[in-house]
């Protein structure tokens, strides 16, 4: 006696086929007995065009949404509940750095539908003319009364709503304590110093313009987004200085710093918090002369290719619900009153996630000058390529 | 239908693709490089030569890639000839397929994986470790330009591989035999026989891991740590980072020409020394 589970034979499916075509059996015994109907409902369902569309509570907003965003800053569970809801699949495309995202959008179609510019890029999106005003009526997660101004302001330009915050968090420095002989690690002049000497060939800076040169401007004390001539002399020749000592200049500096052929690097909170999780003698550090504090926004680029599904993407996002799951995956602290109710006390009391007064007293937001400046363009070119 | 109408039908699809893919974007680019960055980046029209007068400021860019490169071939030719000459005349046919396919075997990957996974075996507890257990400590190999130079030769050996052991493997046996028969020792029949009969092998196989190398950016971004800069690197951050374009068309036409004068000259020079192969033709 045959059981289920084999396939069928060759002879036998003959002997079916035969069946059929004399009409002694109907389609359906056909098909089933000889596991093509299977075979075909199997095919139907991998192939997306051939699944029947269920109907979804939010109406039709088409079946995918393009999210452009930055590395190790979501929570998968979260967007495939947000396809569950609505249908659409949520493509991401990672990216680097903000000049890469303008330089994608300057050059045009794109693709995306929603992306995710840091505060001091929003004004030159809204002056080159590259994203909308948002429709708030599609976006009734959004209350603005509940966001700290400090980490919204910069989503309006003239009045105007263009973005709505996602998160914030700073810049500082990783660096692995088991390397530093008891030694307190607290400012950029220890990082720049410590390269040139005890860590040379273990350190690494991000591949990015504003961190990398604003940093190396705090080393003398000047403003982390001076674009003074002079100013901007003094940094370029503290990093040529310093670039035989690197062990790399790259932005992914998780890997490097997880298996300990770097023992330092310039670092964003969620990294910070990440690797500390993980290896508690990595810490993460403030220099005390300052250094940048940002907040990054979700926006939709002018004309988005699936803009209903973008607008309802951001929405979903900024659930509480949603978002504080987000908070937990990435460990970069939200704006949202409504979100860190939801969040445990000893995250909101965090001191990577939310530091001391006074360190956050010397941070500086990332001014939009920077981003289109070219002698800071020109600058990290020279640094890479010395 | 005309011969003449029906060659020009069949050269149409190969002529648009040229026209579309190749005259078109580089004619935009020799335009864009005589232009001017945008305020807020991109380009603006313009008739300046600005952009070509700033090209030393990428100097070490194309010293990098004229070093690298020219190195990386060589050391490519150097690894590939005696496993072409292996498989072309010494493997035993039975064989031979089987050692032809485990060249190609590892292009079946992306390049992409395949340099990541150099990142782990040059990395601190990659080789390092391995020759730290053997005694010689405190050697360092991810994001040097020796990183750089072991991705190239491992990512394009089947190239120069190739086209050698097809110029070997078609090479008339009889002329080995005859070199012998008139009192040649085994060095000199490999020296005037084999080799000048290789060349065009040679020939090829280099100049596709040149021009290949000449426009590399991936794996010196990989296995250099963005320290190790080639041009390729030097363009995508002037079109996706500082938006320049109209230096990065400066710098990119500049490439063109400097790639199309080395090419030119190295054709030259095999085609001379090719001429010598009449000298051992069998009659």
């Amino acid at each position: 006696m045959q059981s289920d589970d084999k396939p069928i034979t060759k002879q036998k499916f003959m002997e079916e086929l035969y069946r059929y075509k004399k009409g002694s059996v109907s389609r359906r015994h056909f098909l089933g007995v000889t596991g093509l109907g299977m075979a075909s409902a199997v095919m139907g369902a991998a192939v997306p065009g051939l699944r029947p569309r269920p109907a979804f509570a939010a109406g039709d907003i088409g079946d995918r949404v393009v999210l452009a965003t930055w590395p190790n800053y979501h929570d998968p569970a979260n967007f495939d509940a947000f396809t569950e809801a609505t249908g659409a699949y949520v493509q991401v495309n990672v990216f680097g750095s903000n000049e890469e995202m303008l330089a994608k959008l300057q050059a045009g179609a794109t693709g995306w539908d929603v992306f995710v510019p840091t505060n001091y890029t929003i004004t030159t999106y809204v002056g080159e003319d590259l994203i909308e005003p948002l429709d708030t009526s599609l976006i009734p997660n959004y209350d603005p009364k509940a966001y700290d101004p400090r980490f919204s302001d910069a989503g309006s330009v003239d009045g105007k709503l263009y973005a709505v915050p996602k998160d914030w968090g700073t810049t500082g420095f990783v660096v692995n304590t088991k390397h530093t002989n008891g030694v307190k690690v607290d400012s950029w002049k220890q990082f720049f110093d410590m390269t040139k000497n005890e860590f040379s060939g273990r350190t690494m800076v991000h591949d990015y313009q504003l961190t990398t040169i604003g940093n190396a401007l705090k080393y003398f004390g000047y403003s982390f987004n001076s674009v003074d001539e002079k100013e901007l002399a003094d940094a370029e020749k503290l990093l040529i200085e310093c670039k035989p000592h690197l062990f790399a200049i790259s932005s992914d500096y998780q890997p490097a710093i997880r298996n300990g052929d770097a023992w330092m690097s310039m670092a964003w909170t969620g990294d910070g918090k990440q690797l500390n999780n993980d290896m508690p003698e990595i810490i993460y550090v403030l220099g005390k002369e300052g250094g940048e504090i940002w907040s990054d926004y979700y926006a939709v680029p002018k004309g988005a290719p699936h803009r209903a599904a973008g607008y309802a993407l951001i929405n979903f996002l900024l659930d509480p619900q949603v978002n504080a799951k987000e908070v937990l995956a990435h460990g970069y602290p939200s704006a949202d009153a409504h979100t860190n109710a939801l969040l445990p006390e000893e995250l909101l009391n965090d001191p990577i996630l939310y530091p001391a007064q006074e360190l956050l007293n010397a941070l500086e937001f990332g001014a939009a000058v920077t981003l289109t400046d070219p002698n800071r363009a020109e600058l990290m070119a020279r640094f890479k390529s010395a | 239908m005309t011969q003449r109408t029906r060659n020009l039908l069949l050269l149409a699809p190969a002529g648009t693709w040229f026209l579309v893919m190749l005259v078109v974007p580089l004619t935009v680019v020799l335009v864009f490089s005589f232009g001017e960055r945008g305020a807020a980046g991109g380009y603006v029209p313009a008739f300046t030569l600005e952009q070509y007068a700033n090209l030393p400021a990428r100097w070490a860019a194309f010293k990098n890639t004229l070093i690298l490169a020219p190195v990386g071939t060589f050391a490519a030719l150097v690894i590939a000839y005696p496993l072409a000459y292996y498989l072309a005349v010494k493997a035993s046919p039975k064989w031979k397929t089987l050692l032809l396919v485990l060249v190609i075997v590892p292009f079946w990957t992306s390049i992409l994986i395949r340099s990541y996974a150099w990142i782990f075996l040059l990395g601190g507890r990659g080789i390092p470790a391995l020759l730290e257990w053997i005694g010689i400590e405190g050697v360092r190999l991810i994001n040097t330009p020796f990183a750089v130079l072991v991705g190239i030769v491992y990512g394009y050996l089947p190239l120069m591989v190739f086209p050698i052991f097809v110029s070997l493997d078609q090479l008339d046996k009889r002329l080995l035999e005859a070199s012998s028969d008139l009192g040649a020792t085994k060095l000199r029949t490999f020296l005037q026989v084999t080799l000048p009969l290789s060349l065009p092998g040679i020939a090829t196989g280099s100049l596709l891991v040149f021009i290949l190398l000449m426009g590399e950016f991936l794996i010196p971004a990989l296995l250099g740590g963005g320290k190790v800069f080639f041009v390729g690197n030097a363009l995508v951050d002037l079109f996706l980072q500082s938006r320049n374009w109209a230096f990065g068309s400066a710098v990119a036409a500049t490439l063109v020409i400097i790639m199309l004068v080395s090419v030119t000259l190295y054709m030259r020079l095999i085609s001379k020394l090719g001429a010598q192969r009449e000298d051992v033709s069998l009659m």
